[in-house]
């Protein structure tokens, strides 16, 4: 089965008097057919410069990218009909009611008007939609912008942070909607920022650092293949876990001390934790490694961790995370 | 088609389009009622009579004139000198023209002679109604994002710019031609009731065709440069600006050519070309020469500007304008 959307070698470089900025440079990503699938990465990163190209806004400097198996942005026309998108803090004429506003795209799209109260009902704004949009809060013209997307009833739907600006209850409405969505056959490409959110919704992601890919594939793939590295450590009851700490802080060991254990980050060889503590005679009761979540290693990855004492600037992302394994 | 729908049905939704169209038939509204009330019609008898009142007083300006001539050729050497000019010849003789029988009785509508005038004026209205609608019309989709969104769902951008063009420049097609035959009927109106509708040939009628079908090609451009305009500058007040800028650079170029000593001031001027346009040609004289001939004293230089002209310039402003909006909406990234 041939993937909804394929992206390679993807480029865009802005040129301006200030020099030259390449916002994607060579990105790459593959998203299967049915699947809820997160595009992550930092501010900056290129996720709407991406979408915007995908979309026909802006001209890539080169690569390749196809929809639903056509090549685009040279038959975009054709597929477009079955691509609902929003593209980041979407805007609309501020003097038409959201009714309007839909109606209208609905006949610029060749869409049945009828569908219209139906959508509009679907993001809850079937009570205000005669209203003057401009009088909307963010999240109603969240809600519309996702109304217009779904107005088409397309194949793909791109959206650029959608919860921007949405209320938990929200929130956790486009999760359902998105589940719904996508258990009725849909493909949705979803960027956003909040990643517990896309844990728990996503069946794929794609990490963007400085417009590379830096890692994809299904939600449980990358957690494995990045597991933190850290190992929780227990020891016997009545063993004075500072000492132990500070054992092995003089072998190197990046130690936190928790209520009743510590953990290790740099544990890339935990044998060591154990030979270390019996030297001393001390055992371990209970040696478990951290599963990483999402967030671990969208920042180590990304390398947007945040170091105390140190204002990161938005353009300070790495390409392959710095791992500095200890112990092996 | 559908496409033409929804841009139809946006231009009439939109307030601006409401309440500019709602001017413009205010305005003609004063403008007809103004001309009913301030025209009356004259019998053939008060015709008569300033007729007559006109040459009476033509012959006692004659007859000043000549009193007054002779008693300059006796001044000299005498006191009353210095109350004559020296060259009694430069003294002003009346001639018929300057006693126009017409003032000597009631305004009353001319049909043949006066609507030319408010064909032109129609026309300016229209011309300026087209150019703001048109510059909003675009302007206020690029500014909101809603071009955006359009191009979403529309992804040949061509297309979409030049429907919303057509869209624009259509609907004012048929509404300048329906506002035309009303301007004309109601004129008509005036004239029967308030005036005369004299020496109406049909060469006249075609002529205020012709002159209609200017006012209308007037239109047109205006529209189609106030939406081009607006689109290159991705926002209403780039059409505004370049109003005004164009404004601030014809007093500029005014004044220079004076300055500079250019033959024809005039020719430099955009509104200039504009009233030839409708009026066929308009002829600049320099007032500096001379050609002297026998008869004639002093006749200075001329310089006629025609319709032609204007038409060709018009059309080439024009076709540059959309051509490079066209182009910058073919090329440039929207965000
Ligand atoms: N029109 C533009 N001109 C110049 N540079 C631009 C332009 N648009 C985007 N960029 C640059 O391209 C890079 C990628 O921007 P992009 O908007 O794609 O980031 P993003 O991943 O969507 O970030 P965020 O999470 O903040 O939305 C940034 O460095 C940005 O400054
Ligand atoms: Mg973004």
């Amino acid at each position: 089965m041939t993937p909804v959307l394929e992206i390679s070698g993807l480029r865009k470089t802005y040129r301006s008097r200030k020099g030259v900025r390449n916002a994607l440079d060579g990105f790459d990503m593959v998203v299967e057919a049915g699947q809820v699938h997160g595009f992550l990465g930092p501010n900056g990163s290129g996720k709407t410069t991406t979408l915007r190209t995908l979309l026909g806004l802006i001209k890539p400097n080169g690569g390749r990218m196809a929809i639903l198996g056509r090549e685009v942005p040279q038959h975009l026309p054709e597929v477009a009909g079955q691509v609902g998108a929003i593209v980041e803090s979407p805007q609309f004429f501020g003097n038409f009611s959201a009714e309007l506003t839909l109606s209208l795209l609905a006949d610029a799209g060749g869409v049945n008007r009828s569908r219209v109260p139906a959508v509009l009902d679907q993001v809850g704004l079937r009570d205000r939609s005669k209203e003057r949009v401009k009088t909307y809060s963010l999240g109603m013209k969240q809600r519309l912008a996702v109304a217009s997307a779904l107005l088409k009833e397309p194949k793909l739907l791109i959206l650029d942070e959608p919860a921007n600006g949405l209320d938990p209850g929200g929130i956790r409405e486009m999760r359902t909607l998105m589940r719904d969505l996508s258990d009725s056959g849909m493909t949705v490409l979803l960027s956003s920022h909040i990643l517990g959110e896309i844990q728990l919704i996503c069946d794929s992601v794609t990490i963007i650092s400085a417009g590379r890919r830096v890692t994809s594939g299904s939600v449980a793939e990358v957690l494995a293949q990045h597991t933190s590295g850290a190992v929780r450590v227990r020891l016997e009851t009545g063993v004075d876990l500072l000492d132990a700490a500070t054992t092995l802080r003089e072998a190197g060991a990046q130690v936190t001390l928790e209520n009743d254990y510590f953990t290790v980050a740099n544990a890339t060889n935990p044998a060591l934790i154990t030979k270390v503590l019996a030297q001393r005679g001390v055992y371990v009761s209970e040696l478990t490694p951290v599963s990483a979540d999402l967030e671990d290693v969208f920042l180590e990855l990304t390398g947007t961790a945040p170091v105390a004492g140190q204002n990161r600037q938005v353009d300070e992302s790495s390409i392959s995370g710095a791992k500095n394994g200890w112990g092996q | 088609m559908s496409l033409v729908r929804a841009e139809t049905r946006r231009l009439f939704r939109r307030r601006f389009t409401s309440v500019i169209l709602s001017g413009v038939l205010l305005i003609m509204a004063a403008i007809i009622v103004g001309t009913f009330l301030s025209n009356k019609q004259v019998t053939d008898s008060e015709v008569a009579a300033a007729k007559a009142q006109a040459a009476q007083d033509y012959q006692q300006a004659v007859q000043t004139a000549e009193r007054d001539k002779a008693q300059c050729l006796a001044a000299p050497g005498t006191p009353d000198a210095a109350n004559w000019p020296a060259n009694c010849d430069e003294m002003w003789t009346p001639t018929q023209d300057e006693f126009d029988y017409t003032w000597y009785m009631a305004e009353t509508f001319d049909l043949r002679s006066e609507y030319a005038n408010m064909i032109t004026l129609l026309a300016v209205l229209l011309a300026s109604a087209a150019f703001l609608i048109g510059a909003s019309f675009v302007g206020s989709e690029w500014n909101s994002g809603g071009m955006m969104n359009l191009l979403l769902w529309r992804p040949k951008r061509l297309q979409v710019l030049g429907t919303k063009l057509a869209v624009v420049l259509g609907w004012f097609t048929g509404l300048s031609v329906l506002l035309g035959a009303v301007w004309t009927g109601a004129f008509l109106l005036i004239a029967e009731t308030r005036g005369t509708t004299a020496k109406m040939t049909s060469g006249v009628w075609q002529s205020f065709g012709l002159t209609g079908l200017r006012g209308l090609a007037l239109v047109v451009v205006a529209g189609a440069l106030g939406f081009a305009l607006a689109s290159l500058g991705r926002h209403t007040g780039m059409a505004l600006g370049a109003l005004v800028g164009l404004g601030a650079l014809q007093i500029g170029v005014y004044i220079m050519a004076g300055l500079s000593g250019a033959k024809y001031p005039d020719a430099w001027l955009v509104p200039m070309w504009g009233f030839v346009w409708m009026y066929k040609e308009y002829v600049v004289e320099d007032i500096d020469s001379c050609n002297y001939s026998s008869e004639g004293g002093c006749t200075p230089d001329t310089f006629t500007m025609t319709w032609q002209t204007a038409g060709i310039g018009m059309a080439v402003v024009t076709a540059v304008v959309v051509g490079a909006a066209l182009w910058s909406m073919r090329r440039r990234d929207i965000s």
